[in-house]
């Protein structure tokens, strides 16, 4: 087991998701206790104490983003959990809202009335059917037992939620430009500054969190940020949801508490590679983030993760990120190139056009690894991807140009040989693999 | 549309007043969920209920990847391609779905059964690989499972 429970610590039955067995395992005491016990800035400052660090990608300390918030200054303000869960690889607040949407839902209120938000939505992006219906139901139990609507509690908190359906744009997930969706627009990315929390939705001070740290906070504010802290590292504090996916026995969602081996992870908890095969490489954190925080696209190769332990800090210091939480395991044998051109296809494909280095350079990077895995490739190809890479890096509004150049450079600087290879000899050093061959 | 108008007055009580524009792509989808696809007509009705312009409207449904100006087949499959599924077989799934349905991605058979389509990670690496059929994910899949689930639909 990896560590202690946050958001996993209980039996999923067949119906643990319900509000009645939500309610039997402590549901709703943080709500009851914020609303009766705590003024609103005294919730921020116990999130502030926890140390909480956002789990979409950027691990932004969540404390300090909700502090851009005046709850008094009489202003309307607006609260979204982003559950456009798209980055490739994660899975993980899937499991939340299938799970324990309550734990979301109660987190919502607390955090609402710490922010002096009337209004929260819930963006889930539009392909998740079975989300979606667990979260309404759950929507639904909560506003028939009172908990939104008005004067909730009989506190005089007023709090209502919509729940946005998304339609299909993966850069939804950048939360800037899910307030475009919200608005009724196309979703582009918007520049910052003004940081959203001075103007988001509707021009107005807007925190956008992710769905898994979201939930977080009514465990905190029911157990205090003391023992919260107790939990994790010092630095990174509490647990991580880490969707596996890939060459690995046992795929899945894992509640990890930060800190952790990540060797004993891989090869006990996640039960080692399929087909008894060694490690080739991890990516640690869906293929992208989806913010702008370094080289987040970094694929670790098999002797870094070695030695290697589960927290931000860590991660960090080895040039990568915990990222999404997504983790993609694979196996020796497996083709990079071929991976990488899955990748920047689906850059090119997501690119929502409205930066010209990000809708051009993708397209450029994709057409190249097209060309390469084609047996078409010329040897300045590798210079040209390098090349648009790096004028992309910092030359867009959002990450998604970024984060194409990071999953094109980690590549090409780990297995450069393979992509030498295949451009000399017209084929995969792999046979083109990206299947886990042998017996499993 | 117009039948749909009522549902939509429901959403709007938890929404902030004043901002009805934001039901713009929620209406969209229901529209879809209801009809198939999007019709002018549609669109008439919604700038007339929202007070959206038409160009906005427009821009969005040409922006979203589920949004359709056009009918599909009656089973729509989608076939995530994205780096875990493709690690887990989707290659081999969308071969077998290519020969078998004689069509490719984007097509629709001409009985109008099955429109094929590929997408993009569909948040299922973990259960990879992953078809979509219509709403509804159809999670770790082998060849002989797509043969099955193909004879099911009809």
């Amino acid at each position: 087991m990896p560590g202690r429970k946050v958001l996993m610590d209980f039996e999923v039955t067949a119906d643990s998701h319900t509000l009645a067995a939500y309610r039997a395992r402590g549901g709703y005491e943080a709500l009851a206790k914020a609303l009766s016990t705590m003024q609103p800035r005294e919730v921020t400052q116990e999130i502030v104490d926890s140390g909480l660090q956002g789990r979409g990608g950027a691990a932004f300390p969540a404390g300090r983003k909700w502090q851009g918030i005046d709850p008094d200054d009489g202003q309307p303000h607006y609260l979204i959990a982003n559950a456009d869960e798209g980055e490739p690889g994660t899975f993980k607040d899937r499991w939340v809202l299938e799970y324990n949407p309550h734990a979301l839902l109660e987190s919502m209120l607390v955090s609402a009335y710490a922010l002096g938000v009337r209004h929260c939505f819930v963006y889930i992006r539009g392909e998740y059917d079975m989300p979606w219906r667990r979260l309404d139901a759950a929507v639904e139990e909560a506003y028939a037992a009172g908990l939104f609507g008005e004067n909730i509690l009989d506190s005089g908190f007023s709090c209502d939620l919509f729940v946005f359906r998304g339609a299909g744009a993966y850069v939804c997930g950048e939360a800037s430009s899910l307030l475009g969706s919200i608005e009724g627009t196309r979703a582009y990315p918007r520049n910052r500054p003004p940081r959203m929390t001075v103007r988001g939705l509707y021009q107005a001070p807007t925190v956008v969190n992710n769905v898994e740290t979201l939930s977080t906070i009514a465990w905190i504010i029911r157990n205090g940020a003391a023992a919260f802290r107790e939990i994790g590292t010092e630095k990174s504090p509490g647990t991580r949801l880490i969707s596996v996916s890939g060459h690995i026995r046992k795929p899945g969602v894992y509640e990890v508490e930060l800190g952790y081996s990540w060797a004993r992870f891989l090869h006990e908890d996640c039960g080692g590679l399929l087909c008894n095969k060694a490690l080739k490489a991890v990516i640690p954190g869906g293929i992208s983030s989806q913010v702008l925080t370094g080289k987040d696209a970094k694929v670790l190769t098999a002797g870094e993760v070695e030695g290697l332990t589960l927290d931000h800090e860590k991660l960090r210091s080895a040039g990568s990120s915990l990222g999404s939480g997504g983790m993609i395991v694979i196996a020796e044998g497996t083709c990079m190139v071929r991976l990488l051109q899955i990748m920047l296809r689906f850059y090119h494909h997501e690119s929502c056009g409205q930066c010209t280095p990000c809708r051009e350079g993708t397209g450029w990077m994709h057409r190249v690894i097209d060309r390469i895995v084609a047996g078409e490739g010329r040897p300045e190809d590798i210079d040209t991807l390098y090349y648009v890479a790096r004028f992309n890096d910092g030359t867009t509004i959002c990450g998604l140009g970024d984060a194409a150049g990071y999953a094109a450079t980690a590549m090409l600087d780990n297995f450069r040989d393979e992509f030498e290879y295949f451009i000399e000899h017209k084929r995969s050093k792999h046979g083109g693999n990206l299947e886990c061959q042998g017996s499993s | 549309m117009k039948h749909l108008i009522p549902e939509f007055e429901r959403l709007k009580a938890r929404l902030p007043p004043g901002h009805d524009a934001t039901l713009l792509v929620p209406c969209l989808r229901r529209i879809q969920e209801d009809r198939g696809y999007i019709e002018n007509s549609d669109i008439d009705g919604l700038v007339e209920y929202l007070g959206v312009p038409r160009i906005q409207i427009e821009e969005v449904l040409s922006f979203y990847g589920m949004l359709r100006r056009a009918p599909i087949g009656r089973w729509h499959l989608q076939v995530c391609r994205n780096v875990s599924c493709s690690m887990r077989g989707a290659e081999r799934l969308l071969g077998q779905l290519t020969d078998k349905l004689g069509i490719g991605p984007g097509e629709t058979t001409p009985d109008g059964r099955f429109t094929l389509s590929t997408v993009e990670c569909l948040g299922s690496c973990g259960t990879a690989p992953v078809v979509m059929v219509n709403e509804a994910y159809h999670e770790n899949l082998s060849v002989a499972d797509i043969d099955a689930l193909i004879e099911r639909l009809d």
